[in-house]
């Protein structure tokens, strides 16, 4: 039996329950899954602006809390925060750990998934055209390696590997190869070991977070939520569970609910590893927050490899007025119809300018007549006025801030609290690369 | 046959790919199933939000879990590359659909 847990399921999540797993958990490994498309394509920004850079924001807080643990009970890490730089990562991770004295620490990162110099402007994109289509600044490009880029650091005894773009359930499925010595071709196995990672991955969502909805569906002590552990046996049969004293609850409803996030097909649930088939999967109360999972399979692993491709989007500008009390709503809506036709002068009408009245109809358009009635203003007694822009132009993303501030004085009765912001954006696009052209390897150093 | 909505007899939870969203939808009680494979048709969903699905919508359905997972293409605005959307990703879809009557 190997315990495994997840103490992040996304670049900026919790740290403290991630802690109490290591303290507590009794394990012998902790993921921590931080890379996205879009952290990456801003990890690929961050590394062109300050070569030392483009690796996960938190890294350095999470080391210095977690190593410490991790070296005390025995309990190796594996995650993908080197992002766009696991060579920095490593490095900043091996400075930590000779700070703290954890003398003899192997740090080990893994690299070969950056593919920015194996595409060019004739790549073909899964989303239709190609780069040189796109019509913006490629900012970097990652293949999604497998289990096999990981798996030699720890035989080699690495205490804590470190990855960029490792396809999630890689992260467990490579721990689980070295445990048990599974074959990269036990596509049976490999789809077990694929099904514990795609649940552990996202850290609390399989614990209780995402999920609550008070009356309906409760979770106890969801601000006290733990992170997930997962017992996984030799044939990968598995149990998701969480520490007893943590919040949240691992029940049949909450692990179902993984089960499928962000799977299409679940027969077909196509990882770098193994084509793994979840559609058989049974799930079982074995006790309280214990969750049985049997019937986790897989197919021959894809000839190809998936590859994210990072582009400057250029910048988003949001900015919002709010209005409240009596005809709220009618005064919104003059708000926003004041926005359009001044904005429209200035970006024209084929910009994607978007004009939302928030507490109405900003999520759903006004295009739903059963679920909410359409836009609805009669009752609205407390709407935001929202103006966003992505935009390269920089003059005209400060245009769309000037012009909503302008209503204070200039707008409707009664508007307040504007807020404005101008954010970095990054746009990301598909495509494929031959296995055999992203060769990995690792690089091991000892603190 | 009565109209009944999702909500009040099925959970679900949405996630996305690109400008892909799914969202599984599972019953509370396994004698809702047949209820919800008759009403949540692929069909009915498409034809209820006609402006935010572009696409195509797929259902794949896990009578095992007593649920089934809904896959709508072209469906978030252009995904959260582009999306101007506040919730790009299509976090608040789940809720979306179980406002949903269904005939069952």
């Amino acid at each position: 039996m190997i315990r495994i847990g997840c103490g992040a399921g996304f670049s900026a999540d919790r740290l403290g329950p991630a802690c109490d797993l290591v303290e507590h958990g009794r394990l012998d490994v902790i993921i921590f899954e931080c890379v996205g498309e879009r952290t990456l394509a801003f990890g690929h920004r961050d590394r062109l602006a300050d070569p030392q850079k483009g690796y996960n924001a938190q890294l350095e807080r999470r080391m210095r809390k977690i190593l410490p643990l991790c070296r005390r009970h025995g309990t190796r890490l594996v995650t993908n925060m080197g992002a766009a730089n696991p060579r920095a990562a490593a490095a900043a991770t091996l400075r930590i750990a000779r700070e703290l004295g954890l003398s003899g620490l192997r740090v080990a990162f893994v690299e070969g998934d950056e593919v920015t110099d194996r595409l060019g402007p004739e790549t073909p994109l899964w989303e239709g055209g190609t780069i040189r289509d796109v019509g913006l600044q490629l900012v970097g490009a990652n293949a999604y390696i497998g289990s096999d880029a990981l798996l030699p650091a720890l035989e080699a005894g690495a205490d804590v590997v470190i990855a960029g773009r490792v396809a999630d359930p890689a992260l467990v499925v490579a721990p689980l190869r070295h445990h048990y010595g599974w074959a990269e071709d036990d596509w049976q196995r490999l789809g077990a070991g694929t099904l514990a990672g795609h649940l552990l991955e996202c850290g609390m969502q399989i614990t209780g977070g995402y999920f609550a909805d008070p009356g309906r569906k409760e979770v106890p002590r969801l601000a006290q939520c733990g992170f997930p552990i997962a017992e996984i046996d030799s044939e990968g049969g598995l149990v998701i569970t969480k520490l007893a004293e943590a919040g949240g609850c691992v029940t049949a409803r909450t692990v179902k609910e993984q089960l499928l996030y962000e799977v299409h097909d679940p027969a077909r649930y196509i990882t770098p590893d193994v084509v793994a088939d979840f559609s058989r999967v049974g799930v079982d109360e074995v006790g309280p927050d214990r969750i049985r999972l049997s019937g986790g399979g897989g197919r021959e692993r894809p000839a190809d490899l998936k590859v994210t491709v990072g582009f400057d989007g250029g910048v988003l500008a949001e900015a919002g007025i709010s209005y409240a009390g009596p005809n709220a709503g009618a005064r919104a809506r003059l708000a926003r119809d004041v926005l359009e036709e001044r904005l429209r002068e200035v970006v024209g009408n084929e910009a994607p300018l978007r004009l939302d009245l928030i507490g109405v109809s900003s999520l759903h358009g006004t295009a739903l007549p059963e679920a909410t009635g359409g836009e609805d203003l009669s009752d609205a007694r407390d709407v935001r006025v929202r103006a966003a822009l992505r935009t390269t132009d920089r003059d005209k993303a400060e245009t769309v801030l000037w012009e909503v501030e302008s209503l204070l004085c200039c707008g409707p009765a009664g508007g307040g609290g504007y807020r404005g912001q101008i954010t970095p954006s990054v746009v990301t696009y598909s495509a494929s690369i031959a296995r055999a052209a992203v060769p990995t390897r690792f690089h091991m150093e000892v603190a | 046959m009565t109209r009944r909505r999702l909500y009040d007899f099925a959970h679900a939870r949405a996630g996305d790919k690109g400008d892909t969203s799914s969202v599984a939808v599972f019953v509370d009680d396994p004698a809702d199933y047949p209820a919800l494979k008759a009403g949540l048709t692929p069909e009915r969903v498409k034809s209820a939000f006609p402006d935010l699905i572009r696409g195509e919508v797929v259902r794949y359905e896990l009578d095992g879990l007593h649920g089934v997972n809904l896959v709508m293409r072209s469906a978030l605005e252009g995904g959260v590359n582009s999306s101007l959307n506040l919730d790009s990703h299509g976090k608040s879809w789940s809720f979306l659909i179980l406002g949903l009557d269904v005939e069952a």
